[in-house]
């Protein structure tokens, strides 16, 4: 294993943004080039990441520590487990996607855009491998401005409402999450005499529960249910969604949204883990919520960006149910539907996006009988449709269903509702596949669209592949984290016995009775 | 008979001060002479001095010298808010050159009264005795009155310097009857005696009265709420290059005597203190972040800002100790290298003649000047507080000092203050970026000068941000002699 490799993969972005700033921006198409050049070069380092994990072992792999501000206890110290693994392989092959996507929707200032792309891969990656809380915070919040601006300069016709919305949303959240943080690495120096911000050291304390860990837990946790979003946390969602470019869109909802359910999984199980456990009753309430919330609230969407946009809401209620049942089916479940769902819902705002190229609308009334205008379309929609509803033999079933057979074994209602969420997404998304594909051509202008170009096909094979690939064979996908949610769990319980006076380390329970 | 024994004369403990002076003294000269072309000259000579006292400060690191019967004292602390104080005077100096030319304002006094100006501010960071106090603060007050007046043209700047002047003496009689009363209840106006007496009668209601006046003209200068009501009016009608050193400059310095009397010397009178002073950090930044939302005029929005920034401040003052004073004087540092810089790029962007400090003026900088939107952007970014830049680090600094200390809820009021801030720094980026201009784009000229300035600010944030410990280091090391 190389340990430089992991900070290899996540500064590459930036510092190919940075040497793109020297192109002289009239260059378009070489900047462009370039821009996708480095995201494909970061997805190609990122490959032996993979390939050179060691499934069977739970600790943090391609570690590098090196010290920053020693005298605070702040290092740079950053590694991944098998969660982490596959987000960063999530975040690097999702943004060259995004970057070809935007190959011709954004012809207005390209050299920022593919500059602030870039920027905002480093960002990602950089909170996925940060193993020091200062670090992690570093990038959390220094991605938001990336974000920020690719909503609010190439978006929709609302964007400065929505980036704005954006950001003072995330802020709120996370700024009371520094003030955790803080709180955090005073206590633990005051209980252990070591003053760190490095993660596994502070992992490895046992915190007395009681109202401080409560509280610090719910900071976090209000940071990451803002990102999930969490129902009732979701509102800022549908707006960014909405103006976002289309390349955005993706990014936003295929990796920025698992930063919130990363959070939970790095940060407030292991860190607080009698408040997690005492608040599970609340998340899953809320998760179950949100499940079937935004599942009625799609159905009657009239816009197929704010359809898919309000689908995650529904989404992510299945991950965080998983995650927080804190059984190995559940979480690796929450896991790969982190993945799912950024490549199943990233297919769904590629392929509104390149209809709306075409029309320059997204209105579900807009459209009717494409199947028979734009057949390649109609079908790679199809799949996509089916994959994001849960069929079997695609991605979404094998993580819907291990985080159900989790929800089960903590309650056979939570399971049940959760269940009906399935259904409910069969119904909206099946409807809105009926409205645009089938029937009769409604409007004139339809008759005349154009199939998918070749390179609208680069664009969306690689994804329609993984979608596939996960729904067949998923096994090089779950085993990576097979190990990483075995230890989570253990710790968790661990910690939650050893104070509760019932030490018995021999016996792990894995999950709850 | 006993012969007269001459007090020592130490003026290596004023070294620095002095080469401002000399400086002055050389530009009012200068001018004298006459010039074949411009005052470019005058700024030369100008900026020469504050680099000097600079190079004083920085190689005097690590001596203690006292001087004139402990009245002045030259320790980490006083060089550390030398060099925060010179840097902020040098931007100032390099930003006002092809200001003044444009706005038709050169002239050889303006950098006279900057320089007396930054040497009053010099003297006040090592006074280590009322009087000292009170004269370094006239000293940098009665220019700053002058220079903010400087654009007779403008009907704002009448206004401006009026109400600076008039609110100022009003301050310095404040200050004035709080020595007094000191000195009536210890018999003595230096630091040290005070605080010596301070610990046997802590209850002295003369004592505490004094004090309390003093709070109040420190209030003043340092404009925080509720004596906050010049600086937005200061703030529009003076020269955006002196703003930028009021807000920077004078801040730094009375902030540092205030901190040298407070923290290091009545640590009874700062740990009493602290309910009421947790309440005037909270108000402070509060007004001034919710009354920043609502300003149009950028000049304005940063004064009201500059307030919520003190409020920031307020807090190290909250905590006391080495951790508040060191915490105090990062976000000093922080402050004045982001601030400078801010004003700079607001100076750069007006034009002869068209004051352009509108938000909307904004609009669309970001494709007539990427350069400028980009580097202005980093300083609102470090204002907000948004990593890796000096502001961030800054702040977490100062929340860390508070939430160690205890005051969690100091520190969740600041936190939820710096999200409210967000929303009105960046709607000057969504200007630049997201927006398009009224009318036809204005063409500015940049100049070498004001460039250096930018990119000297901008190496400033970057570097405090990604590599602080040194400096923080250097912050520790400075308060230590405060609190043996």
């Amino acid at each position: 294993m190389t340990p430089g490799l992991l900070t290899v993969v996540t500064f590459l972005p930036a510092a190919g943004a940075l040497a793109l700033l020297l192109v002289p921006r009239r260059a378009e198409a070489a900047l462009r080039g370039a821009g996708l050049g480095v995201a494909l070069a970061t997805l190609a380092l990122s490959l032996p990441l993979w390939v050179g994990f060691d499934p069977a072992s739970p600790e943090y792999q391609f570690v590098q520590y090196a010290p920053w501000m020693p005298s605070i206890g702040i290092g740079y110290h950053v590694g991944i487990d098998g969660i982490s693994l596959l987000l960063v392989l999530l975040t690097t092959f999702l943004t060259p996607v995004a970057l070809a996507s935007a190959w011709r929707a954004i012809e207005d200032r390209t050299k920022e855009f593919v500059v602030v792309m870039l920027l905002l891969e480093t960002g990602m990656l950089g909170v996925f491998v940060s193993l020091d809380l200062f670090l992690f915070y570093v990038f959390w919040e220094a991605m938001l401005i990336p974000m920020y601006l690719v909503i609010g300069v190439w978006g929709g016709a609302r964007r400065i409402y929505a980036a704005v919305k954006f950001v003072l949303y995330t802020m709120v959240g996370s700024v009371l999450m520094l003030v955790a943080i803080l709180a955090l690495y005073f206590q633990h120096g005051a209980a252990t005499g070591v003053h760190t911000f490095d993660l596994p050291t502070l992992a490895r304390w046992v915190m007395e529960p009681g109202p401080s860990q409560t509280l610090m837990f719910l900071a976090f946790a209000l940071a990451f249910a803002i990102k999930v979003p969490l129902f009732p946390f979701h509102t800022w969602l549908p707006d960014a969604h909405v103006e976002a470019p289309t390349a955005g869109s993706v990014i936003l909802a295929g990796v920025l949204l698992k930063m919130g359910t990363y959070g939970f999984l790095r940060f407030c199980l292991p860190l607080f883990p009698h408040a997690s456990l005492a608040f599970g009753p609340v998340v899953f309430a809320l998760a179950a919520i949100g499940i079937v919330y935004g599942a009625w609230v799609s159905t009657v969407q009239p816009d197929l960006k704010k359809l898919v946009a309000y689908s995650s809401v529904s989404h992510l209620g299945f991950v965080m149910l998983g995650i927080f049942t804190l059984t190995a089916q559940g979480l690796m479940g929450g896991v790969i539907q982190m993945v799912n769902h950024g490549l199943s819902t990233g297919a769904l705002f590629l392929l509104v996006g390149m209809i709306y190229e075409r029309r320059h609308t997204r209105l579900i009334a807009d459209f009717g009988g494409l199947w028979g205008v734009v057949p390649a379309f109609s079908a790679v929609l199809l799949l996509v449709t089916l994959s994001s509803l849960g069929l079997p033999g695609l991605n979404g079933f094998v993580g819907e269903f291990l985080v159900l057979v989790g929800a089960f074994q903590v309650s056979g209602v939570l399971a049940a509702v959760a269940t009906s969420g399935i259904v409910f997404a069969a119904v909206y998304l099946l409807w809105m596949y009926q409205r645009v594909a089938f029937g009769p051509v409604t409007r004139e202008e339809n008759r005349r669209l154009a199939d998918l170009s070749p390179r609208e096909w680069a664009v969306i094979a690689p994804v329609v592949a993984l979608i596939v690939w996960i729904g067949v064979f998923p096994a090089p996908f779950l085993r990576p984290t097979e190990a990483t949610v075995q230890a989570l769990i253990l710790q968790v319980q661990s910690k939650a016995d050893v104070t509760a006076g019932r030490v018995d380390p021999a016996a792990p329970r894995l999950a709850r009775p | 008979m006993s012969p007269v024994a001459a007090p020592p004369v130490a003026l290596g403990a004023l070294l620095p001060v002095l080469i401002v002076l000399a400086a002055a003294l050389a530009v009012l000269l200068l001018d004298l002479l006459p010039a074949r072309r411009g005052k470019g000259h005058l700024a030369v000579v100008a900026l020469a001095g504050v680099v000097g006292a600079l190079l004083a400060s920085v190689t005097a690191w690590g001596g203690a010298g006292r001087a004139f019967r402990d009245m002045v004292v030259l320790d980490n602390y006083a060089l550390f808010v030398h060099v925060v104080v010179a840097y902020a005077a040098a931007l100032v100096l390099l930003v006002s050159v092809d200001y003044l030319r444009r706005e038709g304002a050169e002239s050889g006094e303006y950098y006279a009264l900057v320089l007396l100006s930054a040497s009053g501010m010099l003297l006040l960071t090592s006074a280590n005795d009322l009087i000292v106090v009170f004269l370094a603060i006239e000293l940098m007050s009665l220019s700053l009155y002058v220079l903010s007046g400087l654009f007779k043209r403008r009907h704002q700047a009448g206004e401006a310097s009026m109400k600076y002047f008039l609110l100022g003496v009003f301050a310095s009689v404040f200050l004035l009857y709080g020595i007094a009363l000191v000195y009536g209840a210890t018999g003595s106006t230096n630091f040290d005696r005070i605080a010596a007496a301070a610990a046997t009668r802590p209850d002295d209601p003369l004592l505490v009265l004094g004090l309390a006046l003093l709070m109040v003209g420190f209030g003043f200068k340092i404009a925080s709420v509720p004596f906050h009501m010049w600086a937005p009016d200061v703030y529009e009608g003076a020269p955006t290059s002196i703003t930028a050193f009021i807000a920077t400059g004078s801040k730094a310095a009375v902030f540092a005597a205030l901190m040298r009397l407070l923290v290091a010397g009545l640590r009874g009178f700062q740990a009493d203190a602290s309910a009421l002073l947790w309440g005037l950090a909270a108000v402070t930044m509060t007004l001034g972040n919710v009354v920043a939302i609502a300003q149009s005029n950028v000049k304005r929005m940063l004064a009201y800002s500059s307030i919520a920034h003190v409020g920031y401040m307020l807090m190290g003052l909250v905590v006391g100790g080495p951790t508040g004073a060191a915490a105090v004087l990062f976000y000093l540092l922080a402050y004045t290298f982001t601030t400078a810089g801010t004003f700079a790029v607001v100076a750069l962007c007006e034009r002869a003649g068209v004051e352009a400090v509108e938000v909307r003026d904004y609009a669309g900088l970001a494709r007539r000047h990427p350069a400028l939107a980009l580097a202005l952007s980093l300083f609102l970014l470090s204002l907000v507080g948004i990593p890796p830049l000096a502001g961030f680090v800054a702040k977490f600094y100062l929340f860390g000092a508070a939430v160690r200390a205890g005051y969690v809820g100091l520190a969740v009021v600041a936190v939820l203050n710096s999200a409210i801030a967000a929303y009105y720094y960046l709607r000057v980026i969504v200007a630049m970026y997201m927006q398009e201009p009224d009318g036809a784009p204005a063409r500015l000229t940049p100049s070498f000068a004001g460039g250096l300035a930018l990119v000297i600010a901008l190496v400033g944030i970057v570097l405090l941000g990604v590599m602080p410990a040194p400096f923080a280091d250097l912050a520790q090391a400075a308060v230590a002699p405060l609190l043996r």
